[in-house]
């Protein structure tokens, strides 16, 4: 991959960080392979890349966390060892990681303090760092009350704190890991505003995103890393959203699925006004309405961590809503009371979960055991209060041979099958059940090649069933060559809805949160009105 | 965040390493042996010699095994669910009320075997009833279910000394205890069942509570790996968010295992209660319920490791008592100690090992291909 | 006797039946606090009993007792320590064996040793045990009514062990508030995250809060077989560790908290002991029972948030594992 590695002028200041050849595996995953980067002295370089692209695990190694398998950091031109945090902050790095390493129900004085105490006592320190933290918070616009409890503060005061934490300790090269995650835009804006400040001041900072906008925003330089590897680096006001959105997602080969002309019947699972909240109470879904009909594949597309989880989860009964109103084949269901999987797949709901490792399966189950997994009270499986095992073995040796399930033995302990056989095992479960509503997230994450194309095949033999499809995925072109319709999520709402023909740049801009103004509202109407013709 | 050690073959996991774990904890007592200045071995052959040298030996043993099965089957059906169940002690002590209840009021009237049924009934009863206000409140008010049945151990201790040295002793009576059962609350003994192997046995109290003890065991398997309900458990101990997923309904799920899981540490007081002592009196659990943990892992929560351990640890408890004889230095005190170390490393240490028997079989298993890389992520 | 004089001879012997519990609870409330849950205090609480009194026996030294109670006591610790921490092992798992060893452990070495039954031979009060510290001038207005009497019956005469239980506390306090040791000890048990980014070795600290664990139960133990006892029997501690960990709970992990919750235990012990069961006039009688299981009943009634809410420190029983 040809890299464009900026200012190559010998003359300039060394580069603030350089990394050459960072490699990094967890077991069998390799998380980064190869990487080259350099950051520039007193800039703000960014770093983009899909969730599981290795952001974070190269941005750990930069910071102690975890120990790179080979490569070399270069800090300030000096080749540097860095085996524990302490080595990063005395080599003047700090990290603003993506979940706070904050102590919540401390103050923000004893946070900014720990482990650069100063001594013994606390005393001594105290007014030490009282008179310091002052000083930082009046030089860089900083402000929050020392002696506030962290868990007393909102999110964006919170993250202040990991900033003034960091410059505290004499940081001269800030790391922040998807910052702007639990923010919102006005306090996104904010910190923005204080990057630019104290890029201003010197410092170098290195922003970790998913999100293209905030890439274009504010960064002067840009590289994009992608499954492990760091597939380029431009300078931002030299590149494009689309550009990014390209070589961020890449353009996978995939065998063109074969697939007919849809056939929408009667609407199957209809969504109004949702909001879902995670545990911390932040809005993930926004009042977000659409409908499925029968025969059909709606995709949701969108950057991970959009809202799509969450509103899968919500339709699904997993997760609790705030507000709206699903009905499943007329009828409704009460998303925002006591969930119930059980009783909507006996209303023919079917849900292949995103997270097959600790949604979808039991590891430590055997296959035929996984193959029953929400469906163990079915009259077919059970003989009152016992399990049918002839049937219920008789049955998962039957999906194997019709899924090619490998290997063929439905005995075997679940986590010993591979990726691909272990979603098969998912998605023969569900979909052999005769589902009216088939949700199904991220059916080909973590699967190999080949089960990729058996997988599309699936999926659109059941909308040819007359199923309705509800297809949540990360994956832009599983989204483009599958769906009939796509509805695109940003920030929890839809953010517009195209037909399948919509180029990739045209949906990358939706994802990226540019505002499209004549689609949006005209979505929630459409969706409100269940006689509107589906397509465009 | 996936198993943080490489997998190892099912007999490595489930055999090999709590033998070595088990032997591990033989050879610290063995030091403590060597301390006291005698020697292990003799001590090592007193023990089996003492166990399993004679009918009554044999006797004794199956009879302190049996409580172990039911203790050991009471931690293990919490373990499925995810739950530590410590509390064991407390409810096969107030299980013991239970069996009083049904022996005092049946015993004049009616044959034993309907006594039997009737207090295993109530020891169940009661032993669940003990179990259900720590589960309820782990269920639903988030109180730590280790801590609430620590403490329901000690109330229960507390409530029995009052009943036995108030309401349940006979008037004129020094001791707290309940009168003596009559004849329709006494168990048959099993001694044919050991004379059928040509050994004699005397006064052993070992008695019909162990096939009730049998049949627990194979009703746990059956439970856990047979039904509905036992799947629902085991999906919740494996992962709460699957166990979500599938319907599985939380609250109902913990309360009724440990409703099951307190009824099999209740029905443990029969064996003493109506086998042995044939009157309900202080602290007849001695330990039994601890015992459990230490089963419980041992037999990795299976019946058909539990029940092996189960004996393991009644032969320890009578070969313990025969050691003592010979040895003036060790007392039946070492079995507690032997329990101790059995838990640590079987329990709190069980990985202890596990790296380096990886690598053994790792290093066996170099030659074959690796699961791709692109399979899993 | 008058009532005053009974009531001055309870609170006598609340402050002599709180102070293992003080200990003890300190003693968890430095592991917990840092993440680590100990029901083995009562394990190291009786190993510790056995060899302050053993030592002390052989030695003749009441002191030379206390620093093996404490040297022993933090053995424990650190094998659950190594369990829990190193291992990443089940913390509960681990002190349920730490109470077994111990239990057995102590009456084995015992009876090899002193062939006395499992006791340890009888301290007599010539240094070998931590005899009552008359406190100036407690002879001499031990006749002034009510403050005469307090000063004299309940503030003198303790043993000097007494007296650092309850300079105990607020010392804890000091260290957990005002010393950077504090600071890090309370940041580990609530985020070990934090503790580890900011550069500091969750696994060290750790180590150390068990050790101070280990110190205190030595202290608890060596109390009650050095001081409150002459010499050790099987089985002193009796639960005691276990009542420590309810008041530790009752106390919300607080040092200043734990002592009253001590001392409101001990003295529901003493009310017990004292009589054998209250009668509430014209209505019935409570049993010693009822009161001796009181500690159990309110500390489960406030973990269930009846009373309050009892929040544990966020990490603990969790091993630290980076997350990834």
């Amino acid at each position: 991959m040809n890299k464009f590695l900026p200012g190559t002028d010998p003359l300039m200041a060394p580069y603030a960080i350089e990394l050459a050849g960072i490699n990094k595996s967890f077991g069998a995953v390799h998380a980064n392979r190869d990487i080259d980067l350099a950051v520039e002295q007193g800039t703000i370089h960014g770093i983009i890349g899909e969730n599981g692209a290795g952001k974070s695990t190269l941005m750990s190694i930069l910071y102690g966390f975890y120990q790179a398998d080979s490569g070399e950091i270069r800090v300030g031109g000096q080749p540097v060892t860095i085996n524990t945090p302490n080595d990063a902050i005395a080599l003047g790095i700090g990290m603003v990681h993506q979940h706070f390493m904050l102590v919540e129900n401390f103050t923000v004085l004893e946070n900014v303090m720990l482990g650069a105490e100063g001594a013994q006592l606390l005393s001594g320190g105290i007014a030490r760092a009282r008179a310091e933290l002052e000083r930082l918070e009046r030089e860089y616009a900083l402000e929050v009350d020392p002696s506030a409890i962290i868990e007393e503060l909102p999110v964006g005061l919170q993250q202040r704190v990991e900033i003034l934490k960091a410059l505290y300790r004499g940081a001269e090269i800030l790391i922040l890991d998807e910052p702007t995650g639990v923010l919102t835009p006005p306090e996104a804006d904010h910190l923005f505003r204080i990057l630019r400040q104290l890029k201003e001041q010197g410092k170098t900072i290195v922003l970790i995103t998913h999100k293209l906008r905030e890439i274009m925003a504010v960064t002067d330089n840009v590289s994009v890393m992608r499954q492990g590897e760091m597939v380029a680096t431009r300078k931002t006001a030299e590149t494009s959203v689309e550009e990014l959105a390209e070589l961020m997602v890449g353009r996978r080969v995939l065998l063109r699925v074969e697939k007919g002309e849809a056939s929408p019947g009667a609407v199957k699972l209809a969504v109004e006004n949702l909001t879902v909240r995670d545990s911390r109470g932040v809005t993930m879904v926004d009042d977000v309405s659409f409908e499925v009909r029968a025969g059909e594949i709606v995709g949701i597309a969108g950057v991970a961590g959009n809202g799509q989880s969450q509103l899968i989860e919500a339709i699904a009964g997993i997760r609790r809503a705030e507000n709206g109103r699903v009905t499943l084949d007329g009828e409704p269901v009460s998303v925002t009371g006591e969930a119930d999987p059980a009783m909507l797949r006996t209303r023919g709901m079917a849900h292949v979960p995103e997270d097959r490792h600790h949604m979808g399966l039991v590891l430590q189950f055997e296959e035929n055991e996984n193959a029953i997994l929400g469906y163990h009270a079915k009259d077919s499986y059970v003989n009152g209060p016992m399990l049918d095992l002839a049937s219920i073995r008789r049955d998962a040796a039957e999906k194997i041979e019709k899924y090619d399930i490998r290997p063929p033995n439905c005995r075997l302990k679940t986590a010993n099958f591979s990726g691909g056989n272990q979603q098969k095992i998912v998605l023969a479960r569900e979909m052999e059940q005769d589902p009216a509503v088939l949700i199904v997230g991220q059916p080909t994450r973590g699967v190999d090649v080949g089960a990729i194309e058996f997988i599309h095949k699936r999926i659109i033999e059941m909308r040819d069933a007359g199923k309705a499809v509800l297809l949540v995925s990360v994956e832009l072109d599983e989204i483009r060559s599958l769906s009939d319709r796509i509805l695109v999520m940003f920030a929890g709402r839809i953010a517009g809805e195209r037909g399948p023909e919509a180029t990739e740049g045209e949906l990358g801009l939706l994802m990226a949160g540019v505002a499209d103004e004549t689609e949006a509202p005209r979505t929630k109407e459409r969706s409100t009105e269940p006689e509107t013709e589906a397509a465009e | 965040m996936a198993a943080p050690y490489a997998k190892l073959p099912g007999w490595v996991d489930y055999g090999l390493i709590p033998l070595i774990n088990l032997v591990v904890a033989f050879l610290v007592a063995g030091l403590v042996v060597l301390l006291v200045g005698e020697n292990p071995l003799r001590a090592a052959a007193l023990l089996v010699q003492g166990a399993f040298g004679s009918g009554d030996g044999i006797g004794y043993t199956l009879f302190y095994a049996t409580n172990f099965i039911f203790t050991g089957l009471c931690v293990a059906v919490a373990f499925h669910c995810g739950l530590f169940n410590i509390g064991g002690e407390g409810q096969a002590y107030v299980g013991g009320l239970g069996v009083a209840i049904a022996a005092l009021t049946l015993d004049t009237v009616a044959p034993w075997w309907i006594t039997l049924i009737a207090a295993t009934v109530m020891s169940g009863l009661v032993g669940a009833a003990w179990a259900f206000i720590p589960a309820y409140f782990q269920a639903r008010r988030g109180s730590h279910i280790v801590i609430t049945t620590i403490m329901f151990n000690f109330i229960a201790a507390s409530l029995m000394v009052y009943l036995l040295v108030g309401p349940l002793k006979p008037l004129g009576s020094q001791v707290p205890a309940t009168r003596d059962f009559a004849e329709g609350a006494q168990l048959p003994r099993l001694d044919w069942l050991i004379e059928m192997f040509g050994m004699n046995v005397r006064s052993a109290p070992f008695n019909v509570t162990f096939l009730l003890a049998l049949a627990a065991a194979f009703g746990v398997w059956v439970l856990i790996w047979r039904t509905r309900l036992g799947y629902e458990i085991r999906t919740m101990g494996f992962s709460p968010t699957a166990a979500r997923y599938a319907g599985v309904r939380d609250t109902r799920i913990i309360v009724v295992t440990m409703l099951i899981s307190g009824a099999l540490a209740g029905m443990m007081a029969l064996n003493p209660v109506m086998g042995d002592q044939e009157r309900l009196q202080l602290d007849f659990v001695t330990g039994a319920g601890f015992v459990g943990i230490a089963v419980a892992l041992i037999g990795r929560s299976h019946p058909a490791g539990i029940v092996p351990a189960a004996i393991l640890f009644g032969m320890l408890y009578q070969g313990g008592a025969e050691i003592a004889f010979e040895m003036p230095n060790i007392s039946r005190d070492m079995i507690v100690i032997i329990q101790g170390l059995v838990i640590l490393f079987a329990g709190a240490l069980e990985h202890m090992f596990r790296p380096a028997i990886a690598r053994a079989f790792g290093g066996l298993a170099e030659g074959r291909p690796k699961p791709s890389a692109a399979v899993t992520r | 006797m008058g009532a005053l004089e009974t009531f001055i001879l309870i609170l006598d012997s609340t402050v002599r039946l709180s102070i293992p519990l003080m200990f003890a609870a300190l003693a968890g409330l430095y592991s917990e606090r840092a993440g680590i849950f100990d029901i083995g205090l009562e394990g190291k609480m009786l190993a510790a009993a056995f060899a302050g009194a053993a030592a002390a026996a052989v030695y003749g030294s009441a002191w030379i007792g206390l620093f093996f109670a404490v040297m022993v006591s933090i053995g424990l610790a650190l094998v659950h320590g190594f369990a829990s921490i190193t291992h990443r092992g089940n913390q509960i798992v681990s002190g349920v064996a730490i109470n077994f060893i111990a239990a057995g452990t102590t009456v084995i070495l015992g009876q090899a040793w002193f062939r006395q039954g499992g006791r340890t031979p009888p301290l007599s009060a010539d240094g070998s045990r931590f005899t009552a510290i008359e406190l100036p001038f407690a002879e001499a207005i031990s006749g002034v009514p009510v403050v005469g009497l307090v000063y004299s019956e309940l503030i003198s005469g303790h043993s000097i062990l007494v007296y650092l239980a309850f300079l105990a506390v607020p010392f804890t306090w000091w260290v957990l508030f005002r010393t950077r040791f504090g600071l890090r000890l309370r940041a580990v048990g609530e985020n070990p995250g934090a503790v580890d980014t900011a550069g500091i070795s969750v696994t060290w600290l750790r180590y150390r809060a068990v050790i101070c664990t280990g110190i205190l139960c030595g202290f608890a133990g060596a109390y009650l077989s050095v001081a409150q006892n002459a010499g050790f029997v099987k089985d002193m501690t009796a639960g005691k560790g276990f009542i420590a960990l309810a008041a530790l709970i009752f106390a919300k992990w607080k040092p200043v908290n734990v002592m009253f919750a001590c001392l409101l235990f001990g003295f529901l012990d003493a009310v017990a002991i004292r009589f054998a069961g209250i009668e509430i006039p014209g209505l019935f009688e409570v049993p010693p029972q009822f009161m001796q299981a009181l500690p159990y009943i309110l500390t489960v009634v406030l973990l269930a948030g009846f009373i309050g809410r009892a929040i544990p420190p966020k990490a603990g029983g969790q091993p630290y594992v980076k997350e990834r």
